[in-house]
Parts: C-alpha cells; sequence; structure tokens
C-alpha cells in the first residue's frame, strides 16, 4: 500500500515538471492561438543557453536564470515578431508547419554547436535531498521545488491574466485582434509579449528539466509531446487545467512504470488517449481562467 | 475649422474597390451622419477612418497630423474611438474590464468609469458578468462607454440601432448629445434614416462606394435623400 502511496506522490511531483513544460505552451495556444511545434526544442534551447552561463559564470543552475529568463523572452518577443506574427490567421497550416521548421533547426543549430552527447546541469546536494515522510516514502528536495514552482507560476500568470492592464490586453486580443486595435492595443506588440512570457516559463522548464534528467539536442519532440499531452489533458487554455494535466499525466508515467518499467511512457499515452476519449475538450475546457 | 479633412479618399478589400474619391470634412463638436443602403460603402469608411481597411486619400487630416499609413492602434491614441457594427465585445472580459480596456491607451481626459456607470446605470449592477451575457441594448452602451474611455475628441459610431427594439434605440440615442455636449465630433453611420436626420447636423448619402448627397437635414427633401439613397 504504502508503495503505491509513494507511487502516487512521486508521480504527482513529476506532474509539476510536465506543468512547466506545459504552461507556456497553453499561453501561447491561449493567446495566439498558435500551436507550437518548436517548444520542445525551445525547453532543450533554454537547458543548453543555462549550461553556457553556468559554464561562463561559475552560477549555480537558479542564479543562472536571471540571465537566462531575459534571453529566452527576448528570443521570444522576437521569433513572434519577427516570423511567427506572419503566419497567423484563419488557415491553421503555416504555424503549424513554421513551428514545424524551426523545431529542426533548432535541433541541428544545437547538434552542430554542442553535439549529440548527453549533458545535464548540477545543482549540488538538492538533486537528491529529500524528506522522510514514512518508512519507505519519502518526497525529493528538488521534485517538490518544480511542482510548487509550477503551481506559483500559474497563481502568477492567474493574477497577471485576470488583474492587470496588460493581462486584459492579452485575453482581449485572444478573442478578437482586430477590435483590440481599436482599443489602441498594438496587437503584434502583445502577441511578441506572449512569446515572450511563453519562453520566459519556458526557461525555468528548461533549467528544471536540466537538473532533473539528462538532455540532448534530440529530445526536444518528446517534451513537445508531454507538454501537449498536459494542456489538451486540462483543457486547451485552462492554467490550472494544465497543472492537473501534468499531474495526471505523471501519475499515469509512475503507476505505468510500478507495474513494468517499460509502461512508463506508455501508460501516460494510454491516460492521454483514455480522457480524450471521454472528454475530448479536456478536462476543464475553456479560454480563459477566472 | 475641420478637425477632420479627407479628400478623394479610396479603399480597397485586396482587389475590390469599395471607396472611389469620398470627400468629408467634420468641424469640433459637430455632429454627421453617414447614410445610404447596405453595402454603399458606410462601413468601409468608418473602418477606412480607423486605418483597419486599406486606404488612399489626397488627404486625409485630423486635427493638422497626416494619417494615411497610420496603424488602427495609433489612431486610437490620437483621439478617434468606434463603436463597431455589432458591439464586437470582448467575450472573455467582464463588463468593467470590457469598459477597461476601453481606456487602454491612458489618453487623459474626462471620461472614467464612475461617468460611463452614470451614463449607464444598468451597467454597473452588472459589471462583473461577461459583456457577451448582457442584451443587445446593455451590449451597445458597454461598446459606447467602452469607446469614451479612450477619451476621444471624435467618436464613430457604426450602426447603433442595428438589431435593437425602438424603445432601447431612444435610449442610445439619448446619450449621445451628452457626448456631443463635451465636445466630442460625431460621425455616425446609420441605415435608420429618421434617426440619423434628426440628431444630425449635416449629412452624407452613400450609394455604391461614392456620395450620392451632402446638406444639412433641414435642407434635404424626402425625394433627395430617396433618389441619394435608392438611386432612383
Amino acid at each position: 500500500m504504502i508503495e503505491w502511496a509513494n507511487t502516487i506522490i512521486q508521480g504527482i511531483l513529476t506532474g509539476g515538471l510536465y506543468a512547466m513544460f506545459a504552461t507556456g505552451l497553453a499561453i501561447i495556444f491561449g493567446v495566439m492561438r498558435l500551436v507550437n511545434i518548436t517548444h520542445g526544442d525551445l525547453i532543450v534551447l533554454a537547458a543548453f543557453i543555462a549550461m553556457v552561463v553556468i559554464e561562463t559564470t561559475g552560477f549555480n543552475p537558479f542564479l543562472s536564470l536571471i540571465i537566462v529568463l531575459p534571453i529566452m523572452f527576448i528570443i521570444g518577443y522576437f521569433l513572434q515578431r519577427g516570423i511567427l506574427n506572419y503566419t497567423l490567421g484563419d488557415d491553421l497550416l503555416p504555424p503549424l508547419l513554421v513551428t514545424f521548421g524551426l523545431s529542426i533547426v533548432i535541433q541541428n543549430v544545437l547538434l552542430e554547436v554542442f553535439s549529440a552527447d548527453s549533458q545535464r546541469l548540477k545543482a549540488g546536494a538538492i538533486e537528491t535531498s529529500s524528506i522522510q515522510l514514512t518508512d519507505g516514502l519519502s518526497i525529493g528536495i528538488f521534485p517538490l521545488i518544480t511542482l510548487l514552482t509550477a503551481v506559483t507560476m500559474i497563481i502568477l500568470l492567474q493574477q497577471l491574466f485576470n488583474r492587470t492592464r496588460l493581462g486584459r490586453a492579452f485575453r482581449a486580443t485572444s478573442d478578437d485582434p482586430t477590435t483590440a486595435q481599436l482599443m489602441g492595443i498594438n496587437h503584434k506588440h502583445i502577441f511578441g509579449l506572449a512569446m515572450g512570457l511563453a519562453l520566459g516559463l519556458v526557461a525555468i522548464a528548461g533549467v528544471l528539466m536540466a537538473v532533473r534528467s539528462n538532455f540532448d539536442p534530440s529530445i526536444g519532440p518528446a517534451k513537445l509531446l508531454y507538454a501537449f499531452e498536459a494542456v489538451i489533458i486540462g483543457g486547451l487554455g485552462s492554467l490550472w487545467g494544465t497543472l492537473i494535466g501534468g499531474i495526471i499525466l505523471g501519475v499515469a508515467q509512475n503507476i505505468g512504470a510500478k507495474i513494468d518499467p517499460g509502461w512508463q511512457i506508455l501508460a501516460g499515452h494510454i491516460a492521454f488517449l483514455i480522457i480524450l476519449v471521454f472528454r475530448p475538450n479536456g478536462l476543464f475546457p475553456r479560454t480563459r481562467d477566472d | 475649422m475641420s478637425v477632420l479633412e479627407i479628400k478623394n479618399m479610396t479603399a480597397f478589400y485586396d482587389d475590390f474597390q469599395a471607396l472611389f474619391g469620398i470627400d468629408l470634412s467634420i468641424e469640433k463638436g459637430e455632429t454627421v451622419a453617414a447614410i445610404g443602403a447596405n453595402g454603399a460603402g458606410k462601413s468601409t469608411f468608418l473602418r477606412s477612418i480607423t486605418g483597419l481597411v486599406q486606404n488612399n486619400a489626397d488627404k486625409f487630416i485630423y486635427k493638422g497630423i497626416d494619417l494615411i499609413g497610420k496603424a488602427a492602434f495609433d489612431i486610437v491614441d490620437l483621439g478617434i474611438a468606434m463603436v463597431p457594427e455589432g458591439r464586437k465585445l470582448f467575450p472573455s472580459l467582464s463588463v468593467e474590464e470590457n469598459l477597461l480596456i476601453g481606456a487602454f491607451g491612458q489618453r487623459p481626459g474626462n471620461w472614467t468609469l464612475d461617468r460611463v456607470y452614470q451614463m449607464f446605470p444598468k451597467l454597473k449592477q452588472r459589471k462583473d458578468i461577461a459583456g457577451t451575457a448582457l442584451s443587445g441594448g446593455e451590449q451597445q452602451m458597454v461598446a459606447i462607454g467602452r469607446a469614451l474611455m479612450s477619451n476621444p475628441d471624435m467618436l464613430l459610431c457604426d450602426e447603433l440601432s442595428l438589431g435593437l427594439a425602438p424603445i432601447i434605440i431612444k435610449d442610445i440615442y439619448g446619450a449621445l448629445p451628452g457626448i456631443k455636449a463635451e465636445g466630442v465630433s460625431l460621425l455616425i453611420v446609420e441605415q435608420d434614416i429618421n434617426q440619423a436626420l434628426e440628431i444630425a447636423d449635416r449629412v452624407y448619402c452613400f450609394q455604391e462606394g461614392k456620395i450620392s448627397l451632402t446638406g444639412k437635414p433641414e435642407d434635404l427633401t424626402k425625394e433627395q435623400i430617396a433618389a441619394a439613397y435608392f438611386g432612383r
């Protein structure tokens, strides 16, 4: 019994990381209605940028975020203003194709610059520290930090979206970019800010991922898949739904691994498919969090 | 002196030309109505002024500033606000948030939430519900209030009466003199000729993308208007 409780707790903690992967994706879809195929590769890119920052400055991975986060924000802003804004419209295909192309470009550039070697960011003792709850049941400090980071980010994002002038502009532009212009809102700038914000979250997700597990230039698509599944399970555009989606995915994977280690990834996909069959619009289908 | 002066404006939807050589001017505090049948080009003209429709003109000056090529969001900041056809409230924003988003540009002026609520008290009672959950008339009040929140010097109103009951139309139009009294110039597109003639200082009649008649309501005969409106 205690083993199953442990499995579920570890799954919830894993879900925190998946929620971090997914939150940026949810914002990109929620504001721009853009399906960002390159999301996973951007998470890996953030991890590599963090690696360079750490090697250059000697910062620990968490401190590296004071440099990585603004860099990713700027990349996001100019990616949206310079490329992705031109793909938006009634047709969903152009953004899919362009972000798919960008995904390939990022993977290959990372491969060229950093090689295919597996990397990892070292955060010291915190990586392996844990809190012993009972005999056979413990919580890893780092996974707990990851989950709490995801919850904190979602609370902050909700405050931003629901209580600030910029948040209203995000929502209005998402509803109707043309009418938003009649409010004095530069929709292209707002979309740039939303992408910058999303890639700021990607920066955090990338660093957390890189401390928790090995990474190399080819793992982006797998991260994208987890992010997609978390977003879709939760209901497109719902931030709390995204957290729940990530947790369901994490728990399903851990239960799968408990039954048979080879079933870990498959169990997550099966849980995703089952939810999709019964709730095609996800568990919390809405575009506004309130 | 005209606050808005337009000479020979043309407008296009891709290759389709929708406006042909429109000349129009509006004085400070003046109410001008654009009337005409469906598809005559009235709404396109308003959308051209706001920069939402690709346009060109020999002269397109607002308070001494050339508006040719300016983006819609810049034109709002210069003091031209629009109440769009069909209200176009933002579904994910509450009534109050729909009003607040009108003030996004933070243009200085006298219009505040409280003043909008004074003008339309019903909105204050419903400030926290989704704007799109209101009745058509109340949505129109939000759309007008939202435009006023940008503290405009000129308000463009596109088909205020569309789809509304006569008693609601009376309420909506009843708010316009108060807005005009603030020195705001009004350009109103309206299919209801009587409503337009009642409120306007001057009228422009549109037909097939051109102006077919212009003048003061009291100087125009029904026959002239019918001929200009229907082309016979």
